[in-house]
Parts: structure tokens; sequence; C-alpha cells
């Protein structure tokens, strides 16, 4: 990723990282990877839960919130 | 009215010249304090959005003074007759710099006029106001002495608010109220959340304003509540850091409705006007999150003792502070660079670390622990803010609200102007623990937290200790129906004499529970323990 946007490096550089990124995500670690199915399975939950409690109509919600000036 | 003077009493008075916590004004002039510390007389009052579900024309004012009426039936409230406020002390139009203002925007009578008007107003027995200003309900903490006090007592007015809109929803005859503790409705309008605190008067307010105001730029970074929309009407469709930056026009000046100021010179300091200065600062938003405001009150005492001491050598004077606070604003990768008065280019992340650096060698290795938390935390956030600022999702407002919009945004593929992310960034705020998405990070262990629930529920009662705040919460407590009004700096007692006995409380240090604790509990009547301090 990093090395996409680093304009100034020399190619050889360049190579490397990259090959670096490929090797690494190649050995993923499978707690690695359980914990971030983990991770994931919980902001789905919390984007499920958000979409219980939202107010029903959030045009309608949103559009209606008017306040007069305060301090 | 009769009038004790307790001066040299036991609630203090001009002559028992105690040296006030945090500030130098026992110090005789140009003496450097032994220890710098972020203890000094300090509070918040949050103004809180309102909103009547498919309502939107219902009348602010009277559904305001619905929360605070319905809150005022409390069983430790409603026993003795409610008392009112006493305005006798109060000057709200007088400024910093030396002259009373007259000018035709402000009606005095405006302030003082709540009575009248059947505007609802409740002294609490932790010490705190709950009232009605302007068109919203508004929680005034009581007087505390260090950050962690301050968030204890902001938290407990939001679980006021959160009951009151419980009790008012049962109130037969009021509909479902809503309360939201964010700072604007995205179509233009604002309101506060204030900090006070109490100063030095030897320190020049052009020192205040030189020094305190590169702070206030960019102090938002960690203590901005996020927002999305730029512009006060949020016309351009984006996210930014701050819920106020947009609503903030003029340097410095005493208006707080409109042509809001950076440095705001209301000087009314409810306290010995000849030793302190309020310091009102108007620019901070509201927050959610506890480190938010432990860092945002815990930072500003800081900074102010050491501008009190004269810590500061004002190299870090921003050229054009207006413009940069909304640029800091609008730029959540925290890249923006700030230009200085000496040309200079620095991030707010930058400029930060740079007051943190000079606040490290001021306060030394032997800081009080107070301090040391807040100075470790400070470090802290700042750091990960440099590295990646969604490390702070679980930490501060604006990032944990950016990290749940981002979120959503990616599932459902929305852009910014998507009402459904406008909603999620209005009922982040929502004071309900069951709706507020806050609360529901909170819930599911999300958010670091620096309290119990049950610290800030015993604090919706209970009033601090150390301050004259206990005095006036435990008179409410202990004698309901004998005091019939109170102020930040007065007890006003019907006690069947002649006249009523107004208490002055000018000093914000006396009255405490090591002051007068046990007279509360010696004293079965209020008559009692008004015999006993005022003849001492």
């Amino acid at each position: 990723m990093a090395a996409k946007d680093s304009g100034g490096q020399s190619q050889s550089q360049r190579s490397r990282q990259e090959a670096d990124a490929e090797a690494t995500e190649a050995a993923v670690d499978p707690e690695i990877a359980e914990r971030h199915e983990a991770i994931t399975e919980e902001v789905d939950d919390l984007l499920d839960e958000i979409d219980e409690v939202l107010e029903t109509n959030s045009e309608e919600f949103v559009r209606s919130f008017v306040q007069k000036g305060g301090q | 009215m009769r009038t004790q003077n307790l001066n040299g009493a036991r609630l203090g008075g001009p002559e028992n010249q105690t040296s006030p916590i945090g500030g130098s004004a026992a110090a005789p002039e140009g003496t450097r304090l032994e220890s710098m510390t972020v203890r000094r007389i300090m509070g918040t009052e949050i103004e809180y959005g309102i909103s009547v579900p498919g309502q939107p024309g219902a009348n602010p004012m009277v559904t305001s003074s619905q929360i605070v009426n319905a809150y005022a039936a409390r069983p430790e409230l409603s026993k003795g007759g409610r008392a009112r406020w006493d305005y006798e002390e109060e000057t709200p139009l007088r400024d910093a710099r030396g002259f009373t203002y007259t000018g035709a925007l402000y009606d005095p009578a405006e302030n003082l006029a709540d009575e009248d008007s059947g505007l609802a107003n409740v002294i609490l027995t932790n010490g705190a106001r709950l009232y009605v200003d302007h068109a919203h309900p508004e929680y005034s903490t009581p007087e505390v002495t260090n950050p962690r006090e301050i968030v204890l007592f902001d938290k407990a007015g939001e679980m006021t608010m959160a009951e009151a809109a419980l009790r008012a929803a049962h109130t037969p005859g009021i509909g479902p109220i809503n309360l939201y503790k964010n700072n604007t409705d995205n179509k233009g309008a604002s309101y506060g959340a204030h900090e006070n605190y109490l100063m030095s008067r030897q320190t020049p307010f052009a020192d205040i304003v030189a020094h305190f105001t590169p702070f206030l730029v960019t102090r938002q970074i960690y203590c901005g509540a996020g927002r999305i929309g730029i512009g006060q009407d949020a016309s351009e469709h984006r996210f930014q850091i701050s819920q106020r930056a947009d609503f903030f026009e003029v340097e410095v000046g005493l208006e707080t409705t409109l042509k809001r100021p950076i440095i705001n010179t209301r000087d009314e300091p409810h306290a010995d006007a000849e030793r302190y200065r309020r310091l009102h600062v108007i620019i901070g938003d509201a927050n959610l999150a506890e480190y938010a405001t432990f860092l945002k009150v815990g930072t500003a005492s800081i900074v102010l003792a050491m501008i009190e001491s004269g810590a500061f050598d004002g190299t870090l004077g921003i050229a054009e502070p207006v413009a940069e606070l909304r640029a800091v604003s609008h730029d959540p990768s925290l890249k923006h660079k700030i230009e200085l008065r000496n040309g200079k280019r620095v991030t707010a992340i930058e400029l930060q670390q740079s007051i943190l650096e000079q606040a490290e060698a001021y306060c030394g290795a032997d800081a009080d622990p107070d301090t040391r938390e807040v100075l470790d935390q400070w470090a802290y956030v700042l750091d990960a803010l440099a590295r990646d600022p969604m490390e702070l999702a679980d930490m501060l407002d604006w990032p944990a609200k950016l990290s749940l919009l981002n979120r959503y945004r990616e599932r459902e593929n929305l852009d910014w102007g998507a009402a459904k992310l406008q909603a999620i960034d209005l009922q982040y705020h929502d004071v309900r623990p069951e709706k507020g998405l806050y609360h529901r990070l909170v819930a599911r262990g999300k958010m670091k937290r620096l309290l119990t629930d049950t610290e800030i529920i015993d604090a919706m009662t209970e009033p601090p200790s150390d301050t004259r705040a206990f005095f006036r919460g435990r008179c409410l407590a202990r004698y309901p129906s004998e005091v019939v009004a109170a102020s930040w700096d007065s007890v006003i007692f019907d006690v069947g004499a002649d006249s009523l006995v107004r208490v002055p409380m000018m000093e914000p240090e006396k009255g405490t529970k090591a002051h007068v604790g046990e007279l509360f509990e010696r004293c079965e009547a209020a008559k009692d323990l008004l015999d006993i301090i005022t003849a001492e």
C-alpha cells in the first residue's frame, strides 16, 4: 500500500517493499485471521444495532431537528 | 432583606486570604508559583438540543420548561417548595476589558426575567443549576476543583437530562421530548457548551488573549465532537472535527449568541471581583466521551496556570485564528498547516505538542497526581493522533463518531449527504441510554471510561465536598422549606424572622465539607445553622 504513493523511491526499493507485503499477506497467521473475523463480526453486529435503534425515518428525523439559536 | 455579612466567619470573606487553588491571586506580583497545578475552581454549562418527534414547530421554551419542571418533581427537590435564583450579584454585561456594555444588542432585563416569564429554574442538591436558557434546557455543574470532578458532574448533568425526559414522558399532557448533547442543528443554529475557570485578577487580559487563543484554536483535535457538514448551515456534505468551529467569527468579544468570539470577555466572577476573574470559555463542543471532557478542561486549566505565571513567550501566536480554527476542523487527516505570526507553519498536533512540552517543563517532575494524569493523557492522545486518529475511536468523540460513520458508509455504500449518516451524527448525542449511539458504544464496552455509573448517579444528588457548592447543596437538601433562593454566591433563608437572611459566599473555596460539614449534622433547623455561622 505505502509503496504506491512513494513517488520519490527508487524502483528497487519499491519492488522489495511490494514483495515484502505480498510475503506478509501470504503467511497469514491463523490466529490473526480468526481475530480479524471476530472484529468484522463485531462491527457487523454494531452496525445492525445502529439500524435497530436509529429513528425510523432518517430523512424526516434529520429534517425536523430544528433548534432555536443559543449561546 | 437583612444581609448577614460573614466576612471572617466560616464562609470566608475578603480579609480571609487563603491561597486560591491553582491561582496566583495571593502571591505577590511577579512571584513564580512553587508548583504548577491543574487544580482551580471550575465548572461547565451545557445547553441541550431539544426536539419533539414529529413536531419541529413545538415551542422550545415551553418544552424546555417541561423538562426542567419534570425533573423538579423528584422527591428531594419538591418537598419544601422550590428555591428561586438570586440575581443580586449578577452583572452579565460587565466586560473583562474594564467597561460595562451599553450597546442595544442585549437587554439586561432579558437576563433577569426568567422568573417573570415563567421559564423554569431549579437548584439541585448537588449544587448544580438546571434551568431554561434561551430556548434550551441547560445544566450548570457545581463548582469543582479538578478535571475528574468536572467529568463527574458533567456526566451527572447528562443523566439528569435523560431522567428529566423520562419523567416528562410520564407526565400527563406532555408528549415525548428528546434531548441531544450536541451544539448544532445543521441548519444554522448553534447552542453552547461553556466552561468557566476562576483566575487571578492580576493576570492581564491581553495575556489571556495572546496565549490562550492558539491553544483554543487547536485543542479541538482531541475535544471536537465531530460533525457532518461544512458551514453554519452544513451545506457542504463532509465530515469535520468540531461542532462549533464554523460558528466563531471574531477573535475577542462579549457576545455569545452572534458574532461569537474565540475569547469571550464576560467578566462576572460570582466571587470577590478584586481577587478573581471568571474566564468564560464559549468555544468548546459538548462532549459525551469522558476522556474528551477530562482533557478539554484539564489542559485548559494547566495552560491558564501557565499564563498566570507568565510562562509563554508569544511565539505560538496564530496569524489568522478564526480562519485557522475552521481549517483545522475541516481536516480530519490533521495535516493542515497553520500559519503563525512569525511566518512558521505547523500542524495543530505540532502546536499542541509545543504547548505540552512547555507544560511538562513548567509543571516539573513533582506535579501533583491530578496534574500528572492530565499531562500523561495529553501526551498519549497527541502521539496517537499523529499516528492515526482512529486509534482513539475508543476514547474521544470525533474519532468514535467518524469510525462509526465510515463503517456504516462502507457497508451501505453511502455518500456524506445521506440522511442515514446525518441521523447517525445526530443520534450519537441522544442522551437516552437505549437510543444514544455513544451510549450504545459504552454498553458494548467500546469506550474507555474514567467513572462508573454508580459514581455518576451519586453525583446527581451529592455535592462536591471541597467548594462552596457543598454548602449550597447541603442547605437545599437539609432545609428545603427554609431556603427561598440561592445563586452561585449566596443562599437566602426564610427562618420566620422579620426579614429574609442572605448568606453571601464570595469565596468559592469556603463552605466546604471540611469547613461546615459537621454543622449540618448538628443543626436540626436552618435557624440553628444561621445562629452558629453568624455568631463567629
